[in-house]
């Protein structure tokens, strides 16, 4: 599977940079004399675009994957709680009250936001008696809705409901070079979270488990709500909301390889590439020339899949 | 050693542990017993710190559980807890692996995969090492996690209730291994248990608490006679000698 899933990655990267209505003869692109109108529209649009759709497919499927790592539950993303609704509240904020902020500026403002916000709901599942693994979802995107709500609200009031559907429903239709950038600290994030990959799946394996193993659990969750917060609110910002991806993508992971992440994350973040690049690819394909919004494609298509893992963990649980 | 000063824990008004002192001997086998709701489990996670007392101290060989570093009493004593939901998805290996964590901190060396090996064979999980624990039956599942925890290679070992889903012979064979543990490998072992004829089959020592409290402390024989039973599980139970074992049964 690995070669395979590297080999997907490379395939649909290329089709991504060919596919669109300008013309590249990529051939004379590759003997070094392209037309300057080629090589601007793949470097200015083709390759950014490619490169944030990988980037965010890969960021946003880490994030989800530490976040049902740290719930304990396998319904969790930052889109079922209230992490991604609370993010674009922070941008509607910013964007009333210091418009001129540099974008990282806004970012960071957005990912405190997201923090509060996936705190609060962590406060909420705890109250949650029985932890049945179903209400935690729903109380998530009841969170998420309340929030939304405000952000709503705001919007009305100040005249931004058009900068808040650009936030919820992911396009990489905008996507520019010099617009896309602040998506690789998403990136780096991600990769750091690599790193204390283990510390993550201790956290899967309960409060008690992670004590016995001399870990502090709290700290771990703190560390890991944070990552999350930040990856998220780096992809909200620059591309868009896109839901299902991370539940889609960590489910199959945990359900072909297991939890451990050291060794499954790397591979996680390249399916999220892989399964973003392709519905992307899809969105603008469909209906060519025009596009389908990347969040609307992933909408449809996730949450048809994510009902046949539903059904086939069922029937081998059952 | 462990010894527990006084060490009570409320939930609400009604105190689960009152007040219970118990020096533990090092090396030694010491079964935990008594009626449900005794607090055996919660002394047991206060023990290792997955829990505060209310008051009063634990110290394991000479570490206060409450102040001395997470880490560092990961390398001293390692608990697992009975019911214990698995929700991240591992193999054997890798959860036997992580038992090897608070040596290693998630770089193994070939002596951790030694261990590992060794700790999966001793527990007669060859041949399962790669399944996943949802695979595995619930016995299966119980070596696995005694896997990892003797993995952990700690001197001191809380188990609360190991016995829980497996059959007999798996039953006969962990117990067995404690007490391997402890003559072989000079380990000191807590176990909570439930079925009074196993504990004094294995014990050095039998520790028996009810309402929070210790009613009994001492040795197995002492521990086998009706009227100690019968003080503690407020039923009659007639203690019969059978070659050179008592066995208590129930009346029906």
């Amino acid at each position: 599977m690995p070669a395979g899933i590297v080999l997907a990655l490379i395939a649909l990267s290329g089709a991504s940079i060919l596919v669109g209505v300008g013309q590249i003869d990529i051939a004379a692109v590759l003997a070094g004399r392209a037309d300057p109108d080629s090589l601007r529209l793949l470097l200015v649009s083709r390759i950014p675009r490619t490169f944030a759709i990988i980037l965010s497919g890969m960021a946003i499927a880490v994030a989800a994957v530490i976040m049902q790592m740290l719930f304990r539950n396998r319904f969790i993303e930052p889109t079922t709680s209230g992490t991604v609704e609370a993010a674009s509240l922070g941008l509607v904020v910013v964007a009333i009250l210091a418009p001129g902020l540099p974008i990282l500026a806004k970012m960071i403002t957005a990912a405190s936001v997201a923090l509060v916000a996936t705190f609060l709901f962590l406060r909420l599942v705890e109250r949650i008696p029985a932890r049945s693994s179903l209400l935690v979802p729903l109380a998530g995107l009841m969170l998420g809705g309340v929030i939304q709500a405000v952000t709503v609200f705001l919007a009305l009031r100040f005249d931004l409901l058009q900068s808040v559907a650009t936030w919820t429903n992911g396009d990489f239709s905008g996507v520019l070079r010099g617009r896309y950038e602040l998506l690789w600290v998403g990136f780096a994030l991600a990769a750091a979270a690599y790193f204390i990959a283990d510390r993550f799946t201790v956290a899967g394996m309960g409060e008690s488990f992670a004590t016995n193993l001399g870990l502090d659990h709290r700290r771990i969750v703190a560390t890991g709500l944070v990552i999350v917060s930040l990856v998220t609110s780096a992809s909200v910002v620059t591309v868009g909301t896109v839901p299902f991806l991370g539940l889609i993508v960590a489910n199959l992971g945990s359900l072909l390889m297991g939890d451990n992440l050291r060794r499954t994350l790397p591979w996680i973040a390249v399916c999220g590439a892989v399964f973003l690049l392709a519905c992307d690819l899809a969105g603008r394909l469909i209906r060519y020339p025009y596009e389908i919004p990347v969040g609307t494609v992933v909408g449809v298509l996730g949450s048809a899949i994510f009902l046949m893992l539903l059904l086939r963990r069922e029937a081998r649980l059952g | 050693m462990i010894e527990v000063r006084n060490v009570t824990k409320a939930y609400g008004n009604t105190a689960v542990v009152a007040d219970v002192s118990l020096d533990l001997p090092h090396p030694g086998l010491t079964v935990i017993v008594g009626p449900n709701g005794a607090g055996k489990s919660t002394l047991l996670s206060i023990m290792a710190r997955l829990s505060p007392a209310d008051s009063g101290s634990v110290r394991i060989g000479g570490m206060d559980v409450a102040t001395a570093r997470s880490d560092a009493l990961a390398r001293r004593v390692a608990i697992l807890k009975q019911d214990n939901v698995m929700s991240a998805r591992l193999t054997v290996r890798d959860l036997v692996g992580f038992g090897r964590f608070p040596h290693n901190r998630g770089r193994p060396t070939p002596v951790d995969r030694d261990r590992v090996a060794a700790s999966i064979a001793f527990l007669n999980l060859g041949g399962l090492e790669h399944r996943f624990l949802d695979e595995l039956s619930g016995g299966q599942r119980q070596r696995a996690f005694m896997a990892m925890v003797l993995c952990q290679d700690t001197d001191y070992l809380l188990l609360d209730e190991p016995l829980n889903s497996l059959d007999m012979r798996h039953a006969v064979e962990t117990m067995r291994l404690l007490r391997r543990a402890v003559d072989e490998l000079g380990k000191s072992v807590t176990v909570v248990l439930h079925d009074i004829n196993f504990a004094a089959g294995y014990a050095d020592r039998i520790v028996a608490m009810k309402a929070g409290r210790v009613v009994f402390d001492g040795a197995p024989g002492d521990f086998m006679s009706a009227a100690v039973l019968s003080g503690i599980y407020d039923m009659e139970i007639a203690v019969h000698r059978i070659g050179d074992r008592r066995i208590g049964m129930f009346e029906r």
